[in-house]
Parts: structure tokens; sequence; C-alpha cells
């Protein structure tokens, strides 16, 4: 059984100029421990899809299941990074607090709060800022803390909203390999929507296409490059960059499509 | 802050009522007005009812009403704001009726609590209670709405008890709304508490400057407006000092916002 499934995800919205189909019969799976990618045009529902997967959201028809089981509300085992970690982390919180109030409904010791606070900290890196208020810290810093919140809640999977979009290149290069350290680490199967094609591709072990609205998926891209990934190694190589290239061109065709002439 | 930098600062705030204070005492010397007399006059009035006898006397009473009516308020100003904040239903339903409420002011409201609840400290306590509540009520309400989604979403996803989701991000996340109601029902009640005590009361810092303007002591009624003016000045800067502790997250987090660039 897959550890994520989703099967014919529909959802449509409901507006004064009548019904908009956002998603349209999505399906794929996502397998335990595994990294896989989203990539599509802009406006492709990908934040849409992500809600649906999240439980924050319901389909109009179609299922996603977590282990067999139908999501319906956000469950248990499933974290979310948001695209704009100004806005999710609490500013009335330090970095400590921020990532004690997730794990409030554990029922664990002080002690054992401590320690899991203290390890996701590290593996982000900011051991050092734990008494800061995420205001206090630079963006990346602040997406870090986001990312150890996530990773203190011990998700099995950890959904992410493009949520490097808004750092600087030089940081999102990090970022990136930050990830792929946690992910060999923690073992967390993780969903990571983006629109930069270069990171779908660094980052995933596959890479899933969708298409333009009314979005389903358009290819399934199995990503063969060896880990541990490497931002010069790996992007030197030729199947980085016809792989890279591939998606580009799903993309950019169904870009087009509503365009041609029938 | 270095003391020069303090002492500048207070030098800054002080001189002009200084000026103004000795330019009212050099003006008003000759005065043979009733309703204005000399600045000596008023300051000797002051030194004789309320250093330091009055302040037992009077002052604590009232003051104590005054804590004892903002504490209802504040009590039930925030409880009720959260819960119809959070209820959308609830809240259009009785909105009507807060707004209507709340237009009503509390001398008007004075005789009926005489009626029901008579002369006492309950009633005078009641009145400043419903004075102080409409501004702490309403900008909860503000504040619970204006929570940022966002962050609903994330209590949702990470699938934060009631109890937590209430205490540790919609009332934080409200309350320089609520601190901002706060310091309205403050002035507010200050106010209030003078009114309370203009018919039927015994003792209290209203009941002293109204029967000083009934019996015509002039100077007396001046100085106590002076105590009142000196009563709301210390409440408020007390105010601010909890205020600024209290919201200094809120400070520093809108001052990173101006000046944040991504990365």
């Amino acid at each position: 059984m897959s550890e994520l499934e989703v099967r014919s995800l529909t959802r449509d919205f409901h507006s004064g100029s009548g019904v908009t189909r956002a998603l349209d019969g999505v399906s794929f799976a996502v397998e335990t421990g595994e990294f896989l990618c989203v990539v599509g045009p802009s406006g492709c529902g990908k934040t849409t899809l992500l809600k649906c997967l999240s439980g924050l959201m319901s389909p109009t028809s179609g299922e996603a299941l977590l282990e067999g089981t139908r999501i319906s509300e956000p469950p248990e085992a499933m974290a979310l990074v948001f695209q704009e970690y100004t806005r999710s982390l609490l500013p009335w919180l330090t970095v400590r607090g921020n990532l004690k109030l997730v794990l409030r409904r554990r029922g664990l010791g002080r002690d054992e709060i401590d320690r899991l606070i203290d390890n996701a900290l590290a593996s982000v890196g900011l051991g050092d800022f734990a008494k800061h208020h995420p205001w206090q810290l630079s963006g990346g810093m602040q997406q870090r803390v986001a990312i150890a919140r996530a990773l203190v809640y011990q998700p099995r999977v950890l959904l992410m909203d493009e949520p490097f979009a808004s750092v600087d290149a030089q940081t999102r290069s990090d970022l990136e390999d930050l990830l792929l350290r946690v992910h060999a680490e923690y073992g967390v199967t993780v969903v990571f929507v983006t629109h930069d094609i270069d990171e779908a591709v660094y980052l995933g072990d596959r890479v899933i296409v969708l298409s333009h609205r009314p979005t389903h998926v358009d290819e399934v891209v199995p990503v063969d490059l060896p880990r541990p990934r490497d931002q010069v190694r790996t992007k030197e190589m030729s199947e980085f960059t016809h792989l890279r290239a591939h998606v580009l061109r799903h993309i950019r065709n169904d870009s087009s499509t509503p365009m041609e002439v029938q | 802050m270095n003391a020069f930098k303090r002492l500048r600062n207070f030098a800054m705030e002080i001189w002009l009522p200084l000026v103004l204070f000795a330019a009212w005492w050099v003006l008003s010397a000759d005065s043979q007005s009733v309703y204005f007399p000399p600045l000596e006059q008023i300051l000797t009035a002051f030194r004789e009812a309320w250093l330091f006898a009055g302040v037992g006397s009077e002052l604590v009473p009232s003051l104590t009403r005054f804590v004892a009516g903002l504490a209802i308020a504040i009590v039930v100003g925030v409880s009720l704001g959260v819960a119809l904040g959070s209820a959308p239903p609830l809240r259009r339903a009785t909105m009507p009726m807060i707004e209507f409420m709340r237009a009503i002011p509390a001398p008007a409201v004075l005789p009926a609590m005489i009626a029901v609840l008579g002369f006492g400290n309950s009633m005078k306590i009641v009145l400043i209670a419903f004075g102080c509540v409409w501004p702490i009520l309403l900008n909860t309400i503000d504040g619970v709405r204006s929570v940022d989604p966002l962050q609903l979403d994330f209590a949702r996803v990470y699938r934060l008890s009631r109890r937590d989701r209430m205490l540790s991000l919609v009332i934080p996340a409200a309350s320089p709304r609520i601190f901002a109601g706060l310091r309205i029902a403050l002035a507010l009640g200050l106010i209030v508490m003078v009114i309370s005590e203009i018919l039927g009361s015994s003792n209290g810092l209203g009941f002293v400057i109204i029967q000083a303007q009934q019996t015509f002591a002039i100077p007396q009624m001046w100085a106590g407006i002076l105590v009142l003016g000196i009563v709301g000045f210390t409440v408020n800067s007390a105010f601010l000092i909890v205020e600024r502790r209290a919201l200094r997250w809120y400070h520093g987090w809108r001052g990173s916002q101006v000046a944040d660039a991504p990365g």
C-alpha cells in the first residue's frame, strides 16, 4: 500500500460567474520515504491540491488516502510547511515556544519535549536561536524554523507549499540541501510543490508534472540521479539537463495548448 | 536608554505644562470671578483637602470601585468578545443589540440603576462596568475576527486543541486590539466613576467635586478636578507601561516588517 494515494481528485470553485474546475481527476501515489516533487504552470491549482491533501479543503469528488484511510480533516501524521513563513510562525512566541506549541497535544514530559526541540533546531542549524522571536531572524532562518516546527511534530508525511519561493537564490540552495539532509536523517515522506523546475529535479525521486487548468497529472518523471545530491556535481550531469528539459518541454507544450486551433 | 536621554525626554514633556501652570498662576492672581478663582486659592484648597487625609477617605473608595467595575468589564468583555468573534452567526444576531446599548451614555442609565440597585457601592460598580464593557467587547470581537487565516490554517493542520487555539493563538493575536479597547475603557471608566457619585453618594472623588460645586465651594471644586486629572494621567501612564510590556512582541514584529527584505 502506498503511503499517500490520490484518486481522481476533483475540486470545483463556485463564484458569481459560474463554476471553475481547478482540479480535474488528479491521480498519483506516493511511496513511503519518497521525495516527490510537484510542478506545473502558474495557476494550475498546486496550492489547491495541497490544501485537499492536507485536509484543509474537501474535494468536490475523488479522494486522498493516507495509508488507506480517507483524508477528510487534517491527519495526525501529516505536517504542512507554508509558503509564507512570516505569517505562519506566531510572533508572540519565541522559536522554542513555536515548536513547543505543536507538541502540546502529545502529552509528553518536559524533558522529552526539550530534547525533541533541541534535536529539531540542531537539524536545521538554529540551535543558538531558541530564545529569539521569529521576526528577529532573517527570511531563510524563519523558513528553517517552520521546517523545524514541522519536524518536531514527527509527521510521517511532510507537505511543502513552494517553501523556498520567497527567499533569495543563495539561501534557496542552502535550504534545498538542508531539506535533503533532513529527509535522509528523518526518513519522512515529502510532497514538495514548486514552480522551480531545477529545484524539482534536484530534490526529487520523481517529479509529477501537472497540466494547465483544469488540472490533471500530465506526466510522472522518474529522477534517477544518484544520492546524495550536490548543487555542483548533480547539476553538471547531462542526465540532470535532460530531465530538466523534459519537464520544461511538458510544461511549455501544455501551456501553449489552449491557444491551439482545433 | 541612558540617564541623560531619560532626563531630556522628561524635560521635553514637562516644560509646557509647567509654563502653562505658571501662566495660570500669574493670570488668575487678581481674579474676582467666582468660577475662576486665583490658582493660589485652588492650590490651598488642594493641599487642605487632599494632602493626605482626603486620599484615604475619598480617593481610595472611588478608585476601588473603578478597579472593580473595570475588572468586571474586562472579564465580560474579553470572554464574550472571544465567543462572539469566533461564531459569526451569533455575532450577527447580537450586533444590533450591542450597537444599541453602547450608544447609551452612562448618565442616562444612572436613574434606572439607582431604581434597581439603590445608592450603594454595587450600583456604582455596575454602572462603571456598563460604561467600560463596550469598547472592550467591540475591540475584542474585532481582534478575534482579524486573526490571520493562515494562522488558523496552521492551527488546523497541526491539530491544536481548542484550548491551545484560544489561549495561544486567538487571544494573543487579538491582544493589540484588545489593549486599544482597554485604553478607551480606562478613560471612560474614570468619567463614569465620577458620574456614579452624583446622586446619593457619601464618599468619593466625584462626590467631593459635585458637592463642592453645589455648595459653591469653587476652589474645592477645582482642586477636585485637579486631582481627577492627576489620577487620569497616572492611571494612563501605568497602563502604558503594562501595554508596552505585554505588546513588546507586537512592536518588535511590526518594526521588523517595515525593515525586512527576503533572505
